[in-house]
């Protein structure tokens, strides 16, 4: 019972972390390329004025249009409860494993996509056209990274996998380097940063996500938002829990779990730090070198596999 | 339930399917009766099938008849066992809706130039026919019971005949269907070499040596292939699901390309007795194969039924990837994982003809309210006929393989199995299996990407014509079925842990070892080898989705009541109003995915400039490469050799009497 309570909190903390996440590699990038910018928490005010905000919506939008963001944000926030954050035990992990967790990121992308395409404008079946292009590649990169992970811990349970990683001599795998590589290339595909997709732009001839969205107004924007910003989060702790797990807690006792969150925490600001440079000193990429990007992101992927399989299967 | 009785009520219903084929011939002046009474019969021949089908999967029941009509030297043999009942199960489920949707769905043609007759006669005969096929226990039978299936549907095919597209693809569909049959033939014609009779019994207990068991598989292989359609023998599958009449199409596409998997299951795990692991890698390599191309060209179509019959392409791979992955562990002695592999082979099945059955009998009902086949003439069809579209979105999202529906089951658990690839200590077969798992991940984003296609330009954005804006929503009984198998697609994906271990049965008769934990950690917890191994609890997953929900429109929802949502033009950028025509087209979705994977299609594209006041046009024609590289060829070769052999045919009674007069010195040669 105590770990369901904990699993609920972490989710509520997770939650409510994303929209500083992102304001926070925003702020960062400002700084680094000698703007003032918004201050970190800039996204909380977003969020509260969009969603006192009237919604309008189009004439020809359809229901789809309207449960696209509760469906969407309810799934991220479903896909973040099974994540472990700052404790590895936690009972949801065994509800759904990092299939399951591919499975949820398809199905927001699923429902957004079809929403950018209800109105019947242009630019949002741009939007969803571009948007799951990629992910029809990246998909299976990321799956690829993933099952090298699984096969090394022999589970597809994530608790299971990344107290693995934590707890296991740590030793340099080829199959590891090769799928943390072709993970990060899918994380930066997949949360729409740059190269692929640059989140500042609303320009119709380079956007993505925001293109998906342009529709949107009032509380069905904020919630849009907010999961873009926890799918942003979700996919930074994955990154630090699978190529830097120490400091996870493996217990649910208080000190483990508050130094948990203290790593976590040094550990996403220092990753958020790490985007903002890579942002500000790479451009945007066109969209048809897209499919290069992601291209070498499934070999890597594959390569960690068959580098597991051929020589590190005993 | 009378488990005994199973195999009399999957009798009775075989010959219900036959006097639904029959009887209503009787009424053939009064075409609604006729409709009304033949559907009736079919509808209680698949209730009867269902029934009988999932007594004998529940009870583990088998059970043999010879039939008395047999010949004193051929026996008729029937028999019903957890295989053929799971695959009773499933033919049985899909008539049944089926019959509920055909009534209304073939009203238009009461009256039209094609007799209602024809169609009520074949439907029943391939019904009865596909029932057969699972019930018949000797070579002779399942041959005859096969080709009854064959040509049944051929008739179903060619039903609205005077358009010469349709006869085209009912040739070709008899021709591989007749081709297919003579391989089946000569597989078991290898089988019956070694054994004493007919009998699949005696069958299982022959003695072959390698060589001969490999020819065999060959054999069988290709046979069951060209009727399930795995490429390159899928050629039939695009051209003659969309020609036929929605429900059959449901039919043939979700039922009767099960029934090919069945022939190829019971002879490879029952009768051949042996397994190979090149077996295995063959049949991976073909089930990956089949659907990634099966998928990509998917994309590429705006026929909506010629989508979806390629999308049958794409599954039918999927299932040949989680048996070739069975096979490979049973060769290899790791039967727990085979028999992993083979439930999710299996549950697969089960998921595509429910899924496959519902796009198929919602794109009837675009089809007949709109007219059109044409995907790029529809449009905001979610307004005009909201519970079809309801129940299609299902559709698409089980058969793209997303949580919590059924689709993702059966992949989740095909993955399963791939991973434990490593334990088979071999670096070429251990590399194997995760490139097939990768070809897996591929299929599913590309299907995800395919049905985001279908749907938004199907039931979403604004009417593209004036059919598509005059839709209206269908009849009952039409609702009915999808919503039966909307809702069917929806339990199946949530209560994976009964279906698993009902199939389990299966496993445990077909390779000897079950899966020893199925249910093992409760029913909530689908933990095929172990929870720490891999757990999946998808009820509990359906309730955090809607408990999610649940607060955050409550938390929302104070806000909603004193800020009403205001409904107002979409954004046009100031220049007039929108047009449907400034929409994306199903070509231009699917055009970035058409340029990265170019080099799979023969993509035939130009743009006429315009003239005299008209703006250019544009045309695309995406040519299925198997047919231009394999079939065409071949097809001139034919052509070439039976020119060359007309030069026999002089027309010259000489000439033929010479032939006979050298023949029959050449036989007495022989003999003498």
């Amino acid at each position: 019972m105590t770990g369901w309570i904990f699993a609920l909190l972490q989710t509520f903390c997770v939650v409510l972390f994303a929209p500083f996440m992102a304001g926070w590699v925003k702020w960062l990038k400002c700084k680094l390329q000698n703007r003032q910018g918004p201050p970190p928490w800039q996204p909380y005010r977003d969020l509260l004025r969009l969603s006192r905000k009237q919604v309008v919506l189009a004439e020809s939008a359809s229901p789809i249009f309207r449960v696209a963001p509760y469906i969407v944000f309810s799934v991220t926030v479903v896909a973040a409860s099974i994540v472990p954050v700052f404790s590895v035990q936690i009972p949801t992990a065994a509800l759904a494993d990092v299939i399951v967790l591919v499975g949820f990121l398809a199905l927001t992308r699923f429902f957004l996509s079809l929403a950018g395409m209800d109105v019947g404008t242009a630019f949002g079946g741009m939007g969803s056209s571009r948007e799951v292009t990629i992910s029809s590649l990246a998909e299976p990169a990321l799956l690829m990274a993933f099952f090298t992970l699984a096969m090394n811990a022999s589970s597809t349970n994530l608790s299971t996998v990344i107290s693995h990683l934590a707890q296991s001599q740590f030793v340099l795998y080829p199959s590891l380097i090769f799928s943390a590589m072709g993970f990060i290339l899918v994380a930066l595909a997949e949360t729409g940063r740059i190269p692929i997709d640059n989140p500042a732009t609303h320009l119709e001839l380079t956007m993505i996500h925001e293109a998906m969205i342009l529709e949107y107004s009032g509380r069905h924007l904020a919630l849009m938002e907010w999961a873009a910003m926890l799918k942003l989060t979700l996919y930074a702790v994955l990154i630090a829990n699978f190529i830097v797990p120490w400091g996870v807690a493996m217990t649910l006792e208080p000190g483990a779990i508050a130094f948990g969150v203290y790593s976590i925490i040094c550990k996403l600001l220092v990753l958020g730090y790490c985007l903002a440079i890579a942002e500000t000193v790479q451009a945007k990429m066109r969209l048809f070198r897209a499919p290069h990007f992601l291209g070498l992101a499934f070999i890597l992927s594959l390569l960690g596999m068959m580098s597991h399989i051929v020589l590190e299967v005993r | 339930m009378d488990a005994n009785m199973s195999l009399t009520i999957a009798q009775s219903a075989i010959v219900l399917s036959f006097l639904s084929a029959t009887v209503p011939l009787l009424f053939h002046r009064q075409p609604h009766f006729l409709v009304r009474i033949s559907f009736l019969l079919l509808g209680l021949s698949g209730l009867a099938s269902a029934w009988a089908g999932a007594t004998a999967l529940l009870t583990n029941h088998a059970e043999q008849i010879i039939l008395p009509i047999s010949l004193p030297w051929l026996h008729i043999f029937l028999r019903i066992d957890p295989l053929s009942g799971f695959f009773f199960f499933i033919v049985g489920f899909v008539t049944c809706t089926a019959a509920c949707y055909g009534p209304s769905y073939i009203r238009e043609h009461i009256g039209g130039t094609h007799p209602i007759g024809t169609l009520t006669l074949f439907t029943g005969l391939f019904v009865g026919g596909m029932l057969l096929v699972l019930l018949a226990a000797d070579a002779f039978s399942f041959m005859i019971a096969w080709e009854i299936m064959s040509v049944a549907s051929y008739f179903l095919v060619a039903y609205q005949h005077d358009k010469a597209e349709n006869r085209s693809a009912a040739f070709l569909y008899l021709l591989m269907a007749v081709v297919g049959g003579a391989f089946i033939l000569l597989a078991y014609g290898v089988l019956a070499g070694f054994s004493d009779s007919f009998s699949f019994a005696s069958m299982a207990t022959a003695q072959l040596s390698p060589a001969w068991a490999t020819i065999a598989f060959l054999l069988a292989f290709i046979g069951f292939g060209m009727k399930a359609g795995i490429v390159p023998l899928h050629v039939w599958l695009p051209q003659a699901h969309p020609v036929a009449p929605s429900h059959i199409s449901a039919l043939m596409s979700g039922v009767m390309l099960k029934v090919a998997i069945y022939g190829f299951i019971r002879f490879v795990y029952d009768l051949l007795g042996v397994m190979h692991w090149q077996w295995g890698v063959l049949v991976l390599l073909v089930g990956a194969v089949s659907a990634v191309f099966g998928v990509l060209y998917a994309l590429m179509q705006h026929d909506l039924k010629r989508l979806l019959a390629y999308h049958s392409v794409e599954n039918i791979g999927i299932i040949y990837i989680g048996l070739g992955i069975s096979m490979i562990f049973h060769a290899t002695d790791h039967m727990e994982v085979a028999a992993l592999a083979l439930i999710a082979a299996l549950y697969h099945c089960l998921n595509h003809a429910l899924f496959k059955s519902l796009l198929f009998f919602g794109a009837g009902a675009v089809l007949q309210q709109s007219h059109q086949h044409d995907m790029e003439k529809m449009g905001g069809l979610i307004k005009k006929m909201p519970v079809t579209a309801v129940c299609f979105l299902v559709g698409c999202i089980s058969i793209s393989a997303l949580p919590p529906f059924n689709g993702f089951v059966s992949e989740w658990l095909t993955y399963q199995a791939a991973l434990q690839g490593p334990i088979l200590r071999s670096g070429i077969l251990g590399a194997m299996l995760p490139v097939a798992s990768a070809m897996l991940a591929l299929t599913g984003a590309l299907a995800t990407a395919c049905f985001v296609k279908v749907y938004g330009v199907v039931f979403l954005g604004l009417p593209r014509s004036s059919q598509a804006a005059e839709a209206q929503e269908t009849s009952f009984g039409m609702q009915f079925a999808q919503v039966v198998l909307a809702l069917c697609c929806l339990i199946f994906g949530i209560l994976p842990t009964w279906t698993v271990s009902a199939i389990n049965v299966i496993a445990e008769n077909l390779i000897g070892t079950g899966l020893a934990k199925a249910a093992g950690d409760g029913w909530l917890w689908l933990a095929p080898i172990g929870k720490q191994t891999a757990s999946y609890g998808a009820l509990a997953i359906l309730v955090g989705l809607l408990a999610s929900w649940l607060i955050v429109y409550f938390f929302l929802h104070p806000l909603r009541r004193d800020n009403r949502i205001r409904i107002g033009p979409a954004w046009d950028c100031g220049f007039g109003p929108l047009t449907p025509r400034m929409q994306y087209t199903a070509s231009a979705f699917a055009m970035p995915i058409r340029r990265i994977f170019s080099y799979v299609w023969f993509i035939d594209e130009k743009i006429e400039p315009g003239h005299h006041g008209k703006g250019p046009r544009y045309f695309l024609k995406i040519h299925d490469w198997v047919w231009l590289v394999i079939y065409i060829p071949i097809g001139k070769l034919i052509l070439h050799l039976a020119k060359r052999a007309s030069l026999l045919q002089g027309g010259n009674l000489r000439v033929y009497l010479s032939y006979s007069f050298f023949t029959l010195l050449f036989l007495l040669w022989v003999i003498v």
